[in-house]
C-alpha cells in the first residue's frame, strides 16, 4: 500500500474544523480565534520550512550537515528550555541549566537507538538521525522545561522552608529534596500520561501516521513502542540531570541558598 | 576561648558570644540586626568570619557548623506535615512543650493549621532539640503574649545555664533586661556596647 498524496485543497478543508471553531470565538466571545490563528499559520511555516530543508538535507547526504542541523536543533531546543522559564540565572546557568540535560539525554538516548534497535541505520544518514534526534529532542525538552519551572517557582516559593532545613544542619541536597521530588513528578507528567493513555484512550500520532502511510498495524505498534520507550528515557534523564544540576545552580559551596542568582524575566 | 565569635570587615562588628551566656542586640528596623544573625549562621554570603574556639567556620562543612550554631527565624518555615515529622528527638519535643504549657496533640497538627504563636514556640522546640552549642534567636517572642514570653525566657535560661550560648535580636528592652548578659545597639555606625 502506497501512502496517499496530500493536495494543498486537502490541507485546507482539513482546517475547516479549526476555522468554524475561530469563527465561534468571534460570535461567543471567547477571544482565542487570533491565538488560534496564529498558532496554526506558525506550525504551518515551520513544519513547511522543516519539510523543504530535510528534503535538502536528505538530498544532500552531507555527514558534516546532519551534525550541523543536529547541532543546531539541540542549541534552539536550549534556547527554547530557557525562554520558557519565568526567571532567568546569572552565568552558565542561564542556558546550561537546561541546555546540558537536554543535550545529554537526547545524545545519550539516540545513540542507544541507533546502536541497537535501529542499527541498521549509518548515524550520519540524515533520513534517519535527524527525524529521531528531533522527536527525542521534543521530549527530553518538554520535561526538562516543565521540572525546571517547578523547580525555580518551587524554590522561591518554599524559601522559608529550605532555609529553616539549612539551619537545623540540613546540606543543600536534604533541603531542596521536596522541591526536586515535585519538580521531577510535575515534569514527567507528560511522559507517564503518554505512555498511560497510549492505544487505549488515543492513537499516537507517530503509529496513526504509519499505519496511514500503509504499514501493517503491529508493526507500527513496534515502532510506537520502540519511539515511547525512547521518549520516556529522554525525559527521565533531562529530568533527573536538571533536578540535580538545579541544586548546584542554586546554592553555592557553603550549602546557601542564592535565591539573587535568579531574577525574573 | 570556646565561645561564638564572629568579626567584620571592618572590625566594627567584633563579637563574642560565651557559652552559658546570652547576648542581646537591638536596633532600629533595616540595620542589619537579621542579616547579622544570617551571616553568622552561614546563610549568606558576606565579609566577615566566625568561629566557635579555634574552629573556624570555613574549616567545617557548612551543615556541621549550622547543627552547632543553629539560626532560628522570627517566623521559620515548615516543609512538611504534621509538626512531629520535623522534630529529630520526640521525647525531648514532648518535655519542651509540656514546659511551655502546650499541648502534646499539636504535634500531630499541620504546621499550617496551628496559629503564629504556636508555630514561633515549635520552631524554637524544633531547634532546642537538636542541643546545638549556640542559638541565634531572631525576635523569638514576636507572636507571643506576655504569659508565653515568660515561659520561653524561663525554658531559654534553663538551656543558657547547662551551657548553651545565646544571640538575640530583640526590640522588647524588658526581654533584655531579664535575658541578656550584655547588650549591643546595632546602627550605621556599628555595634555599641551598652552598659549593664
Amino acid at each position: 500500500m502506497t501512502p496517499i498524496d496530500l493536495s494543498a485543497t486537502d490541507l485546507a478543508l482539513a482546517a475547516l474544523s479549526l476555522i468554524i471553531g475561530a469563527g465561534s470565538s468571534i460570535l461567543l466571545a471567547l477571544d482565542v480565534h487570533r491565538s488560534l490563528a496564529i498558532a496554526a499559520i506558525r506550525m504551518i511555516a515551520q513544519l513547511m520550512l522543516v519539510g523543504v530543508t530535510l528534503r535538502y538535507v536528505f538530498a544532500a547526504s552531507s555527514p558534516w550537515l546532519t551534525l550541523s542541523v543536529a547541532v543546531a536543533m539541540m542549541l534552539a531546543a536550549s534556547y527554547e528550555v530557557y525562554s520558557r522559564q519565568q526567571f532567568r540565572f546569572a552565568g552558565w546557568s542561564r542556558f546550561g541549566l537546561g541546555g546540558l540535560p537536554v543535550t545529554i539525554a537526547t545524545m545519550l538516548v539516540t545513540s542507544l537507538a541507533l546502536s541497537t534497535a535501529l542499527r541498521e541505520a549509518s548515524w550520519l544518514d540524515a533520513r534517519h538521525t535527524i527525524p529521531l534526534l528531533g522527536i527525542i529532542l521534543g521530549s527530553a525538552m518538554n520535561s526538562t522545561g516543565l521540572a525546571l519551572n517547578a523547580l525555580l517557582t518551587g524554590t522561591r516559593r518554599e524559601r522559608r522552608a529550605i532555609e529553616a532545613r539549612l539551619s537545623l544542619g540540613a546540606d543543600r541536597h536534604l533541603a531542596l529534596r521536596d522541591i526536586r521530588v515535585s519538580a521531577a513528578r510535575n515534569g514527567l507528567i507528560p511522559v507517564v500520561n503518554q505512555m498511560a493513555g497510549a492505544g487505549v484512550i488515543t492513537l499516537p500520532g507517530i503509529m496513526t501516521g504509519q499505519i496511514l502511510a500503509g504499514m501493517d498495524p503491529l508493526d507500527a505498534a513496534k515502532y510506537q513502542i520502540l519511539l515511547m520507550l525512547l521518549l520516556a528515557g529522554a525525559g527521565v534523564i533531562g529530568v533527573l540531570l536538571s533536578t540535580q544540576l538545579f541544586v548546584y545552580a542554586i546554592t553555592d559551596e557553603r550549602d546557601r541558598l542564592r535565591l539573587d542568582r535568579i531574577s525574573p524575566k | 576561648m570556646q565561645g561564638l565569635a564572629g568579626r567584620g570587615s571592618r572590625g566594627v562588628l567584633g563579637l563574642t558570644v560565651d557559652p552559658g551566656t546570652c547576648v542581646a542586640i537591638s536596633g532600629p528596623s533595616g540595620s542589619g540586626k537579621s542579616t547579622l544573625l544570617r551571616l553568622i549562621a552561614d546563610l549568606d554570603p558576606g565579609i566577615g568570619t566566625a568561629r566557635i574556639g579555634a574552629m573556624e567556620r570555613e574549616a567545617v562543612p557548612a551543615s556541621r557548623w549550622r547543627r552547632q550554631v543553629v539560626y532560628v527565624a522570627s517566623d521559620a518555615g515548615w516543609w512538611t506535615t504534621p509538626v512531629s515529622a520535623h522534630m529529630p528527638d520526640l521525647p525531648a519535643a514532648r518535655s519542651l512543650l509540656a514546659e511551655l504549657g502546650m499541648p502534646e496533640a499539636l504535634l500531630e497538627a499541620s504546621p499550617d493549621d496551628v496559629s503564629s504563636g504556636e508555630r514561633q514556640r515549635l520552631s524554637l522546640v524544633r531547634a532546642l532539640v537538636l542541643r546545638p552549642r549556640f542559638l541565634l534567636l531572631d525576635e523569638p517572642t514576636s507572636a507571643l503574649d506576655q504569659a508565653a514570653i515568660l515561659l520561653v525566657e524561663e525554658m531559654l535560661q534553663r538551656f543558657k545555664r547547662g551551657g548553651m550560648g545565646m544571640l538575640v535580636v530583640s526590640h522588647d528592652s524588658a526581654q533584655i533586661a531579664r535575658m541578656a548578659d550584655r547588650h549591643y545597639v546595632l546602627s550605621a555606625g556599628g555595634l555599641t556596647e551598652l552598659a549593664a
